[in-house]
C-alpha cells in the first residue's frame, strides 16, 4: 500500500495547488463568457493576496482580510471593465497594464509600509483560515483505502477550498440554468441580439467583470490566508496564466475547467515530488518538462491537434451600439 | 449618443494626445509617491540626477535604452500587422541561447566575425522561437496572444533546463555558461573611445546601441518605403481588404513574427554579448514587457520608440539611484509607471480625445465679435 499512500499525499498536495487555479479559472470563465478577455488574472491574484494580507495584518481579522482582498481585486477588475466596456479599449493591452501595475504596486506599497523587501509580517494563526476536520476523521482514517481518501482528500481543508469546489457547480448552474446566465452567455456570443431584446449589454458585462473580480480575489486570499500566512512580491508565480491556459484547455466550460485545474495542480505537485528523483530508463526527471507541460498541452490544443478550442464569438470585441 | 466630434487636427493627434496620455500616467505615479509619503518632485530630481547627472549614469541609461529599443521595435512591428506579440520576453530569452552557442562553438571564426555570427545566431533563435506562434496564428487559427504567453513560460523552462543540465560548467554552483572568448564580445564604448584617446567611465554601454539605431532606420524603411511594409500595414488595417488586394495575410503574419523575434534577439546582443559575456539565467528580466510600453508610447514609430526607450532607460537607471535616496520607493515603482503608461497610452488612449477636441473646438470657434 506504499504507492497508494504516496499517491494520496501527492494528490492532496495537487488539490491544494489547484484551488487558486480553480478560482482564477472560474473568474476568467465568467469574464470571457460575457465577451471580456481577461489576461489580467495574474495581476488581480496579486492584488487580492496583498490586500488580504494588509487587511488581516491591520485588523487581525481573517474575515476582514478576505473582504479586503476581494474588494481590491474587484476595483482592479472594474478598471479593466471601464477600459474594455466604456472606453472600447484593446482588452489585451488593458490586461497587460493591470498585470504590470499590480505587480509593481503590491511590491512597492508592501516595501514602503513594512520595509521587508515587500514581504508582509507573518499572520498569527487566528488571522488565517484553519483546516476544518470532518466528523470521525481518525476513526474512518483507519479504514484501508477509503480511510486515507476521507482523511486527506475530503476532510481537513479550509473554508476557501470548499468554497472553490462548490463554486464550480454553482457557476455551472448559474450559467446554464438561470435567465442571467443565458443572457450573459448570449452577450459573449452576439451582443447585438441581446441589445435588440432590450437588455443592457453594458450592465451584463459589468456584472460579469465584478463576479470575475470576486472570484480571482478569492484566489489571492487563498494564497495568503489559507496557505502562506504572509504576502510576498510576485507570489502568484504565473498562476493567473496557468488558469488562463486551463480556461482555454477546458474550452470555456465549468466542469472541464475543474478537471483541467486539478490536472495542472497534480502536475505541479508531481514536479515538486519528483525533484531529484532518479527514474528507471529516463534517469533524473527533467522537472522543467513537467512544469512546462500545462503550457505545452494548451498550445497543442490551441493548434487544433486535440479537438478545437473556440472562444466565445464576441470575446475581445468592444460592443458599439451604433454602426 | 452625444454629438460626433470634428476630427482632431493632425498635429494634435500626433503630439498632443500622446503627451496628455503619458502625462496622465506620470501624474498618477506622482500621487502614488505622495501616498507613500515622499515628495514626488524630490523623487523626480533624484531620478533624473541618477540617470543623467554624470557620464556613468548616461552610459547605463543608454545601455538599458538599447534593450528597450530592440524590444520596442519587436512589439511594434507586430502592431503594424495587427498582431499583439506578448512573447518578446521569451524570444529574447531564447535568442541568448543562440548567441551563446555560436560564441562557444564557432571559435574558429576570425576576429570580430565571431561577434557578428553570434548576433546573427541570436536573431535566428529569436526568430525561430517566434515562428511557432506565428505559424499557429497564420495557419492553425490559434490566437497569438495566448500562444505567446504560453511560449514565455516554455522559454523559461527550456532555458532553465539547458543552463542547469547542459551548459553549466561541471563543478560550478551557478547556472551559467562558460565565459565567451574575447572575439565574441560586442565592444563597449569606453574601450572603443579609448582608442581615440577619449576617456569615458566604464559602463556596459556597447556598440549594440548603434545596431539598435540601424534597426530603427531599417524598420522605418521597411514599414513605410517597401512593398512588404505596405503589405504588413494593409493586413494590420484590414485583413479582408488585404486578401482582396492580392496579399496573403498568412504569409505576412509569418514574416512579421519572424522579424519580430529577430529584433528581440538584439537584447541578447546587448546584454549577453555586450555586458555579461556568458549566458545567465533570467537575463531578460522583464525587458520584453517594457517593450510593450515602449511600442505603445512611441506609437510604433521608430522615432517615438527611441524617445520612449530613452525615457524608460532614464527610469531604470534613475530608479536605482532613487531607491538609494528614498528607500521607501523601491525599483518596483518603475513597473508601476510602466503599467500606467500602458494603461493610459494604450488601453485608455481615447479617454482624453473628447476633452482635448472640445477644448480645441471652443478655441477655434469663438464668435467673431
Amino acid at each position: 500500500m506504499d504507492w497508494f499512500d504516496s499517491f494520496i499525499v501527492v494528490f492532496a498536495s495537487g488539490m491544494r495547488l489547484a484551488v487558486p487555479l480553480i478560482l482564477a479559472c472560474l473568474a476568467g470563465l465568467w469574464s470571457e463568457r460575457s465577451g471580456i478577455v481577461d489576461i489580467g488574472l495574474e495581476g488581480k491574484i496579486l492584488v487580492g493576496a496583498f490586500a488580504s494580507a494588509a487587511a488581516a495584518t491591520f485588523t487581525g481579522s481573517v474575515w476582514l482580510g478576505l473582504l479586503g482582498g476581494v474588494a481590491a481585486a474587484v476595483v482592479f477588475s472594474l478598471i479593466h471593465g471601464y477600459a474594455s466596456i466604456d472606453q472600447r479599449a484593446n482588452q489585451i493591452v488593458s490586461g497587460t497594464a493591470i498585470n504590470m501595475v499590480a505587480d509593481g504596486l503590491t511590491a512597492l506599497v508592501g516595501n514602503a509600509i513594512w520595509s521587508q523587501g515587500g514581504r508582509t509580517p507573518q499572520l498569527p494563526a487566528e488571522a488565517q483560515f484553519g483546516a476544518i476536520n470532518w466528523p470521525f476523521v481518525n476513526e474512518i482514517g483507519a479504514v484501508p483505502i477509503i480511510g486515507p481518501i476521507y482523511q486527506h482528500l475530503i476532510s481537513g481543508h479550509d473554508i476557501v477550498t470548499y468554497a472553490a469546489f462548490l463554486l464550480v457547480p454553482l457557476t455551472y448552474w448559474a450559467l446554464y440554468n438561470t435567465r442571467f446566465g443565458l443572457r450573459l452567455r448570449a452577450v459573449g456570443e452576439n451582443p447585438a441580439a441581446v441589445d435588440t431584446a432590450g437588455i443592457s449589454v453594458r450592465g451584463l458585462r459589468y456584472s460579469a467583470v465584478i463576479i470575475c473580480g470576486v472570484l480571482v480575489g478569492l484566489a489571492g486570499v487563498y494564497l495568503v490566508l489559507s496557505q502562506e500566512g504572509y504576502f510576498q512580491p510576485h507570489m502568484s508565480a504565473g498562476r493567473g496564466f496557468i488558469a488562463l491556459a486551463a480556461l482555454v484547455f477546458a474550452k470555456w466550460r465549468p466542469w472541464p475547467a475543474l478537471g483541467t485545474c486539478l490536472l495542472f495542480g497534480f502536475l505541479d505537485a508531481l514536479a515538486i515530488r519528483l525533484q531529484g528523483v532518479e527514474l528507471p530508463i529516463i534517469g533524473p526527471v527533467p522537472v522543467q518538462a513537467i512544469e512546462a507541460l500545462p503550457y505545452i498541452l494548451t498550445v497543442v490544443l490551441l493548434a487544433g491537434f486535440i479537438g478545437k478550442a473556440i472562444p466565445p464569438r464576441a470575446s475581445g470585441i468592444p460592443y458599439v451600439k451604433e454602426r | 449618443m452625444s454629438t460626433p466630434l470634428k476630427p482632431l487636427p493632425a498635429w494634435a493627434d500626433v503630439a498632443v494626445i500622446p503627451l496628455v496620455n503619458v502625462a496622465a500616467a506620470f501624474v498618477i505615479s506622482g500621487f502614488v509617491v505622495l501616498a507613500i509619503g515622499e515628495n514626488p518632485l524630490a523623487a523626480v530630481q533624484s531620478l533624473v540626477l541618477g540617470a543623467l547627472g554624470d557620464l556613468e549614469g548616461i552610459g547605463y541609461t543608454l545601455f538599458y535604452a538599447t534593450s528597450f529599443i530592440f524590444t520596442g521595435l519587436s512589439v511594434a512591428i507586430c502592431f503594424h500587422a495587427g498582431l499583439f506579440n506578448i512573447g518578446t520576453e521569451g524570444q529574447a530569452y531564447i535568442s541568448g541561447l543562440g548567441a551563446a552557442l555560436v560564441a562557444l562553438h564557432f571559435g574558429f571564426l576570425p576576429g570580430y566575425t565571431l561577434a557578428i555570427a553570434a548576433i546573427i545566431g541570436a536573431a535566428i533563435f529569436g526568430a525561430a522561437f517566434a515562428a511557432i506562434p506565428g505559424y499557429l496564428q497564420a495557419y492553425r487559427d490559434s490566437h497569438i496572444v495566448i500562444t505567446t504567453i504560453m511560449f514565455n513560460y516554455i522559454a523559461s523552462a527550456i532555458m532553465g533546463y539547458v543552463l542547469v543540465n547542459v551548459l553549466r560548467k561541471p563543478g560550478q554552483m551557478n547556472a551559467e555558461s562558460e565565459p565567451f572568448r574575447d572575439t565574441a564580445l560586442v565592444p563597449q564604448f569606453h574601450d572603443v573611445l579609448a582608442h581615440f584617446g577619449i576617456t569615458w567611465p566604464v559602463t556596459p554601454f556597447n556598440l549594440s546601441f548603434l545596431l539598435a539605431l540601424l534597426c530603427c532606420l531599417a524598420f522605418w524603411l521597411l514599414i513605410w518605403r517597401t512593398r512588404l511594409g505596405y503589405e504588413i500595414r494593409t493586413v494590420g488595417a484590414n485583413p479582408t481588404a488585404a486578401v482582396y488586394g492580392g496579399i496573403s495575410p498568412a504569409r505576412v503574419t509569418i514574416i512579421t513574427t519572424l522579424l519580430s523575434g529577430a529584433l528581440a534577439g538584439g537584447v541578447a546582443a546587448n546584454i549577453i554579448l555586450g555586458d555579461q559575456h556568458r549566458l545567465i539565467l533570467e537575463f531578460v528580466g522583464g525587458f520584453g514587457f517594457v517593450g510593450i510600453a515602449v511600442a505603445l508610447m512611441g506609437r510604433a514609430h521608430p522615432v517615438g520608440i527611441i524617445l520612449a526607450a530613452i525615457l524608460f532607460g532614464v527610469l531604470y537607471q534613475g530608479g536605482q539611484a532613487l531607491s538609494m535616496d528614498m528607500p521607501k520607493i523601491s525599483r518596483d515603482m518603475i513597473v508601476v509607471i510602466q503599467g500606467l503608461v500602458v494603461l493610459f497610452a494604450g488601453a485608455l488612449e481615447h479617454m482624453f480625445r473628447r476633452p482635448v477636441a472640445t477644448l480645441l473646438a471652443r478655441r477655434t470657434t469663438q464668435p467673431p465679435i
